[in-house]
């Protein structure tokens, strides 16, 4: 019985190596991101026995941690309330954190291996371990008139400095006051998070970069321009069929204007006439002649149905495949399938701004410790360079028409060049159309790009445009950051 | 032309070593925990890990006298996973909200160790067992049932493995595994030659006759029986694996252990089918981290996960967190206290004492002890494999005790009696021969004598 005896012995040893190799991988290749799950308590509760780093706007904290008496130490207090909520996130020891929060949490926490060096210095000289700051690009001026203009209309308004890819504000309506959410009284956190979470309005979306993706809407003409003018086949001047309602091929639906008659004298307009006004028959039958193909390109170049962190990471936009001729049209006009979030948006017109060079987006300046040493900081890089300069310019002088001529000149400036494309993306019956606005100033030395989008026609309501709506938002946010 | 052999070494003082070694590890993580919660050594440091220590040496000195050649390093391993079990039970005691399990633990692995000296006292020879194969078994099978008897049996947490007499609650089928373990190793040995036979081949694969199918037929329609009476996977895993297990070291026959794989497969399978609970428990353990669904594996998994290679240190992790952290979930407690490399000693720990079981099989000179001493070795290998792979996602989570470490009586009492038993046949297998000249007196007494032939 000696044989078979040893073979168990055998097979013992398999479980038993079995056992070592899942301790193994839970303790040690798992390890990081079982404890980066949000809602790990334990993460947490490490997290609060140290100084929490703060999140800094320019001078001030848009989050600090101040010291309490409870079990927790640390209380996470946000002086601005929900003027910053989108970026900042919560903190929460019941519901995890979200945004800059759980984005740069290894910093803030000081559990980041960049900050080993200085924990283990830490650790030496006894003193008090602490997280590390966070200072953000925004620039406190531009949220203000962001919240400010937005008001209580569902929407979402997002700026970038063109030539760097910094975001100077990011605000989303409605929001809601994080401290809410970080108070260490738990039955009321639970009770103000049920009550946001329910809230259809979806005030704990940050509508700049996730959640529901939207129609560009006439916004998307730009990408249109953009292919059109980059095949080499059209110029600014270049002819283009703007009757006022276009026949869609192999069905007897029509694509109408969004005004009452055609777009040009004998149904003909020129590109930049048909940009300035927004006809959507000139860009429908553009957009069928370039072919799905190089739209798609084009949308593809601007970063649609690209991944991307700004930290937090930004849902891809989504430029649809497969389409027939009919759907073809609709997606040159930003409508059909075709879905950007704000974000993309802007980053369409900050591309533009900076002579087709787009930068990646970014929301953290620089990482310092306690000692106010520099940890990490962000230098502009190019995410894509999808339009030339010649292009850039040509795209640039069709925006500018648009707000000292056409739709959007809710948006100019006294004094400053304006450039910009509105957007009215139609949902259907039942519900107004989401209206947009993105473009930049000052237009001949660009610095700030915006995209602004209001839900369900905002104040306005059915009679909602992006010129009416969402021009003067934009301008009011450029003129912050211009300084006007 | 005679020569002469030296006679094996009792071992004994390598025992002491080891032990001396095992009590300061438990008595230095003692003081480890109270210093890490409370800033001051335990105030009752001296008595209860004298206490502790005064037991241990006790049973040292019990196997000198009633067993000498006794493996020596059973006894440090067991005494150094009952110690660390103590403290970390001790520990969870210390978090806010927990329970006093601590003392009854103490109360308990003093009963334990006092029936484990008392067998040693009372069977001199694991032979003897022989006697009373089938009193064994009956009973065994018995107390397997009793939690289904009303009035007594109680379902806790899901299952139903437990008896209540007098506010005083008992997990039967820890005693019951010894006892069929016993009956198994009795009943092999007596028809192992019957169950060798070969009957046709089918594949190439010399199948057993038809009519010597019956046993395992019983064992598996038993099994079946506590998994699905009972709700309990893991007892009737550990009791089907090790009837099959057995089955085959007696009869040297593969075709046993496909036999038995396939009826095992079938009946989870057919299990799975059926009922939820078994449904919940696969997907669970396929994504421990579904919305909705129980999280007992998740904050087990996240516990194990803060305490990485290293560990947070006894007495600074959170293990209170998670479910059960001082009886199924002790293993992620000790993986978030004392890290992987903690663990990882902790798993070594009972290969060794599994490995030692095995090797006082292979040295045992009669037939049941070594059917004994292997049923004995393995079924704590099983149980090890469940428990530790059900919170480790090896295997999906099914309830067992961790031996020796759980917080829990009937496991503990169980556990030092297999220790017991197990000391008794490597005593007797690494004993020389020789010392039974000038004993006659035990002439008799035993089942098969050795007789000296010069």
């Amino acid at each position: 019985m000696n044989a078979p005896i040893r073979r168990l012995g055998l097979v013992v040893a398999a479980m038993f190596c079995a056992l070592l190799v899942a301790t193994t991988v839970i303790q040690f290749v798992q390890a990081r991101s079982l404890d980066d799950r949000p809602g790990n308590r334990r993460t947490l509760l490490a997290s609060y026995s140290k100084e929490r780093g703060s999140i800094l706007v320019g001078g001030s904290a848009a989050a600090v941690s101040t010291k309490t008496d409870d079990q927790y130490k640390w209380l996470r207090t946000y002086p601005h309330k929900s003027l910053y909520a989108d970026v900042t996130g919560y903190f929460s020891f019941t519901y995890g954190s979200t945004g800059i929060e759980r984005s740069e949490g290894d910093f803030l926490n000081g559990s980041s291996d960049k900050l080993f060096y200085r924990r283990l210095t830490d650790i030496v000289t006894g003193q008090s371990a602490q997280g590390a700051s966070v200072q953000l690009t925004i620039n406190a001026k531009a949220q203000e008139a962001a919240r400010k203009a937005l008001g209580n209309q569902k929407g979402a308004v997002v700026a970038l400095d063109p030539k760097t890819g910094a975001i100077l504000a990011m605000v989303t309506s409605p929001s809601y006051d994080p401290n809410k959410l970080s108070s260490h009284n738990l039955d009321q956190v639970q009770q103000s998070f049920t009550q946001l979470s329910k809230d259809p309005d979806q005030p704990l979306l940050n509508r700049t970069i996730n959640g529901n993706l939207y129609p560009p809407g006439s916004t998307f003409k730009l990408v249109t321009a953009a292919a059109a003018l980059e095949s080499g086949s059209y110029q600014t001047g270049s002819t283009l069929p703007g009757p006022a309602k276009l026949r869609l091929p192999g069905t007897d639906s029509y694509l109408p204007n969004d005004f009452p008659g055609n777009c040009g004298a004998n149904d003909k307009v020129s590109l930049k006439r048909a940009l300035t006004i927004s006809c959507n028959t000139a860009f429908a039958s553009l957009g069928m002649k370039l072919g799905q193909d190089e739209l798609r390109s084009m949308a593809t170049k601007f970063g649609f149905g690209k991944s991307l962190s700004v930290p937090m990471p930004v849902t891809p936009s989504v430029f649809p495949n497969d389409l027939n001729k009919p759907q073809l049209a609709q997606s040159a006009i930003g409508q059909y399938d075709v879905r950007a979030t704000p974000l993309q948006i802007a980053m369409v017109s900050a591309a533009i701004a900076n002579g087709g060079k787009e930068m990646t987006p970014y929301l953290v300046q620089s990482v310092r410790d306690k000692n106010l040493d520099v940890i990490q900081s962000t230098d502009a890089k190019e995410f894509a360079n999808p339009i030339s300069d010649g292009t850039a310019k040509d795209l640039t002088n069709m925006m500018e028409s648009v707000v000292s001529e056409g739709t959007g000149t809710n948006a100019a400036i006294p004094g400053i060049k304006v450039a910009g494309k509105t957007g009215t993306a139609e949902h259907g019956a039942g519900r107004n159309a989401d209206v947009w606005f993105t473009g930049f100033a000052p237009a001949d030395n660009p610095k700030v790009a915006v995209a602004v989008l209001v839900e369900n026609g905002g104040t306005a309501g059915q009679e909602a445009s992006g010129g009416l709506v969402a021009a003067p938002i934009a301008k009011q946010v450029m003129e912050a950051v211009i300084g006007k | 032309m005679k020569t002469k052999i030296a006679a094996p070494k009792t071992r004994r003082n390598t025992e002491l070593v080891l032990l001396v070694v095992a009590v300061a590890i438990v008595l230095v993580a003692y003081a480890n925990v109270g210093l890490a919660v409370n800033e001051s050594l335990p105030v009752d440091f001296f008595t209860l890990g004298g206490g502790f220590a005064v037991v241990a040496f006790a049973f040292h000195l019990v196997l000198r006298w009633k067993a000498s050649y006794a493996d020596p390093v059973l006894l440090p391993i067991v005494t150094l996973l009952n110690g660390l079990g103590l403290v970390m039970i001790h520990r969870i005691d210390l978090a806010p909200g927990s329970p006093d399990a601590a003392p009854k633990q103490l109360m308990w692995t003093a009963v334990a160790a006092i029936a484990a000296v008392a067998l040693l006292f009372f069977v001199p020879d694991h032979r003897r067992l022989r006697r009373y194969t089938f009193i064994f078994g009956l009973t065994g099978f018995v107390l397997l049932l009793t939690p289904l008897l009303p009035g007594i049996g109680r379902n806790i947490n899901g299952s139903r493995v437990w008896i209540a007499v007098g506010g005083f609650s008992f997990q039967p089928s820890e005693i019951a595994k010894i006892l069929i373990t016993i009956f198994f190793a009795s009943y092999l040995v007596q028809t192992r030659d019957a169950l060798s036979l070969v009957g046709r081949r089918v594949l190439g694969l010399p199948l057993p006759r038809a009519r010597d199918m019956g046993p395992i037929l019983i064992a598996w329609i038993a099994s079946l029986g506590v998994l699905v009476f009972e709700s309990d996977l893991g007892t009737s895993l550990l009791f089907f694996g090790l009837f099959v297990g057995m089955l085959y070291v007696a009869t040297e026959r593969r075709s046993w252990i496909i036999i038995g794989l396939g009826l095992f497969l079938v009946g989870a399978y057919v299990a799975y089918l059926l009922f939820a609970h078994f449904q919940e428990r696969v997907s669970l353990w396929l994504d421990p981290f579904q919305p909705g669904m129980s999280d007992q594996i998740a904050k087990g998994l996240m516990g194990m996960a803060a305490g990485g290679m290293f560990g947070t240190g006894l007495g600074q992790g959170h293990p209170e967190l998670t479910y059960f952290a001082n009886s199924d979930f002790i293993i992620p407690s000790f993986g978030e206290e004392i890290g992987l490399v903690g663990l990882c000693a902790i798993l070594v720990l009972y290969g060794l004492l599994v490995e030692r079981g095995l090797r006082a099989g292979v040295a045992s000179r009669d037939g049941f002890g070594k059917l004994l001493a292997t049923g004995l070795a393995f079924s704590m290998a099983l149980q090890v494999f469940v428990v530790v792979g059900g919170v480790t996602r090896v295997i999906p989570l099914t309830g067992l005790t961790t031996p020796f470490l759980s917080a829990g009586g009937s496991s503990l009492l169980a556990n030092w009696v297999i220790v017991a038993l197990l000391l008794r046949i490597s005593d007797h297998a690494r004993r020389p021969t020789t010392e039974n000249e000038g004993r006659p007196e035990n002439l008799g007494t035993d089942d098969t004598q050795i007789v000296n032939v010069k």
